[in-house]
């Protein structure tokens, strides 16, 4: 609206105030994570040190400097609670989102293909569990699986099995309570693929005699490939910082990373060591999303 | 018209099972007049009584919604102006920095989020409260809000703005007599969302919060890290109501929108 025009002054604060309460609350809070993996613990209020005092000028920017140091970087190396964690991690998300794939994609298949006017229905009926707060979801799932919870009563009561198993404080109960929060997640992407998908191409495929299956495979199945990376994504990134669906379903003996974090803080108050655990964790993150921004420019540079 | 096959219904059955089964037995345990979670008692609402008289837990609630206004509030007017921003303004310096701030929050987790945002107000010396997870509430929120009205912003004819120019009014009563009623539905169900956001959140809010300002979330979590207690399936079924109705609002008020969006004038 106002493009080609000589900006006004409150104009230009439609930019700026966002902007600045942005650079304050996200960009420098993590400037500040940066600096404090780079100090050292010590036992004072706040818990690190060098502190940058602005006051001091250049000599005190230069002992500032001076005094950061790697050492919390060597320590994720070298103490294996964090390797672990990290490892931990990862082979949780990574399972986790192999598992959702495979359960989310029937589903946004089965809503890509009833009539139009339910679609939109059950999108709205896929999407609404998850505004619905994680915790409750979470605490719904510590109901259902608890020793005598109703989980159990069912397995008992067809004679699936004879002593009721403890599901709570083991992976099986994580894996079920990341697979239910994140469903959508996966469910929506792989819906938004589909759901574009020309049915002339089946029809085609179809005449020159493919059976469904290998319709599916060599038709369908290609073609969702963008709903497919973006559903992963969605999900493994968020999945790895995880914090609330082990801690209250997992056991404690191996945490994952964002439990480690939660402990070094709040447990240990070793904050340089949280910070660096941090720091590393949103470079692990980074990671498959640039490779995945890279391989949509390199696939928008083909067409 | 498709028919569904077999296949699909059961899988559209199952799943749906699958997402609303867990919800549905946690209100209907919330019924329970059993004291002991697991033993179905017979129906009662002693456990949403006995809410009334935990006090601790009423402050937490309306700590949470007083928490939830401000930071959707102010979250839906950041995020507006900068829908604004990266919606009209197509250059300006450092607007590549502004849409990965934009975008980068809502794959952060939030313990890091929560981690940062703490590290910032202790290295600012500031006493730690209800203020402080506003902000923290706003700056997630409004990443989202940014989202929604933007994508309204794009969908809409600009060449209702620009005639509104060229009839000489200047760019705030454009916005104001143009602009904003046609985006006021999305802008509402942003704010909806904020508002569940920030009522949900748990994570955030305990990095960021400090004495007196005990939100819901964090009241819940601390009892139920222990085990279920009956008494907070009766507040999770509350929360679930909540912001069930919200969400269906928010729902229809974008259903609105869009229905206004498509009944624009021919050009």
């Amino acid at each position: 609206m106002f493009a080609g025009r000589r900006r006004s002054f409150w104009q230009k604060l439609v930019v700026r105030i966002p902007y600045a309460w942005l650079v304050a609350f996200f960009l420098a809070p993590f400037l500040i994570v940066i600096k404090i993996s780079l100090s050292q613990t010590a036992v004072a209020q706040p818990p690190y040190s060098p502190r940058l005092v602005l006051g001091a000028g250049w000599p005190g920017l230069r002992a500032f400097l001076a005094s950061l140091t790697l050492d919390n970087y060597r320590l994720l190396g070298s103490d294996s609670l964090y390797l672990l964690s990290y490892v931990k991690s990862l082979e949780i998300a990574a399972f986790s989102t192999l598992i959702l794939l495979v359960l989310g994609y029937p589903i946004a298949y089965a809503i890509a293909r009833t009539p139009r006017r339910w679609q939109g229905v059950l999108v709205l009926l896929t999407v609404l569990p998850f505004w619905t707060s994680l915790l409750i979801r979470i605490y719904a799932w510590m109901n259902i699986l608890q020793r005598d919870g109703p989980l159990n009563h069912v397995l008992m009561a067809l004679s699936i099995v004879r002593e009721p198993p403890a599901w709570l404080a083991s992976d099986t109960a994580v894996y079920i309570g990341i697979v239910y929060s994140y469903l959508p997640f996966m469910v929506l992407p792989l819906y938004a693929a589909l759901e574009k998908l020309d049915d002339t191409l089946l029809e085609a495929a179809a005449d020159l005699g493919c059976t469904r299956w290998k319709i599916f495979w060599l038709v369908t199945l290609p073609l969702s490939s963008s709903g497919m990376v973006a559903g992963m994504l969605l999900c493994f990134i968020p999945i790895v910082g995880e914090f609330v669906i082990p801690d209250l379903l997992g056991g404690s003996q191996s945490p994952m990373i964002g439990q480690t974090i939660w402990m070094e803080f709040f447990g240990n108050r070793d904050w340089p060591a949280a910070s660096a655990v941090a720091v590393v964790l949103v470079c692990l993150l980074v990671t498959p999303l640039v490779v995945y921004q890279h391989q949509a420019l390199r696939a928008a540079g083909r067409e | 018209m498709r028919k569904v096959s077999a296949f699909n219904l059961a899988t559209l059955v199952l799943g749906m099972a699958f997402l609303y089964l867990p919800i549905a037995v946690l209100v209907i345990y919330s019924f329970n007049a059993s004291q002991l979670v697991a033993v179905w008692g017979g129906w009662s609402l002693r456990w949403y009584a006995a809410l009334i008289d935990d006090a601790a837990l009423v402050e937490s609630a309306f700590i949470s919604i007083r928490l939830a206004l401000v930071s959707a509030s102010a979250a839906t007017l950041l995020g507006t102006l900068a829908a604004l921003a990266l919606a009209r303004f197509h250059r300006f310096r450092g607007r590549l920095l502004f849409a990965g701030m934009i975008y980068a929050p809502l794959v952060m987790p939030e313990v890091i989020t929560g981690l940062s945002l703490l590290l910032l107000f202790v290295a600012m010396a500031v006493d730690r409260g209800f203020w402080t997870v506003a902000i923290a509430h706003t700056t997630t929120a409004m990443c989202f809000v940014t989202m929604i009205v933007q994508a309204r912003l794009v969908d809409f004819d600009v060449s209702l703005e620009e005639a509104a120019m060229d009839l000489g009014a200047p760019p705030l009563r454009t916005f104001l007599s143009v602009t904003l009623p046609l985006i006021l539905p999305a802008v509402v169900a942003a704010w909806m969302l904020a508002f569940a956001l920030s009522l949900d959140d748990l994570v955030i809010a305990s990095f960021t919060t400090g004495p007196g300002a005990t939100t819901l979330p964090i009241r819940i979590y601390s009892q139920v890290r222990l085990g279920v207690k009956p008494e907070m399936n009766a507040v999770c079924s509350i929360m679930v109501g909540v912001v069930g109705i919200a969400v269906i609002a928010a729902g229809v008020l974008a259903k609105l929108s869009a229905a206004r969006g498509a009944a624009r004038p021919p050009r």
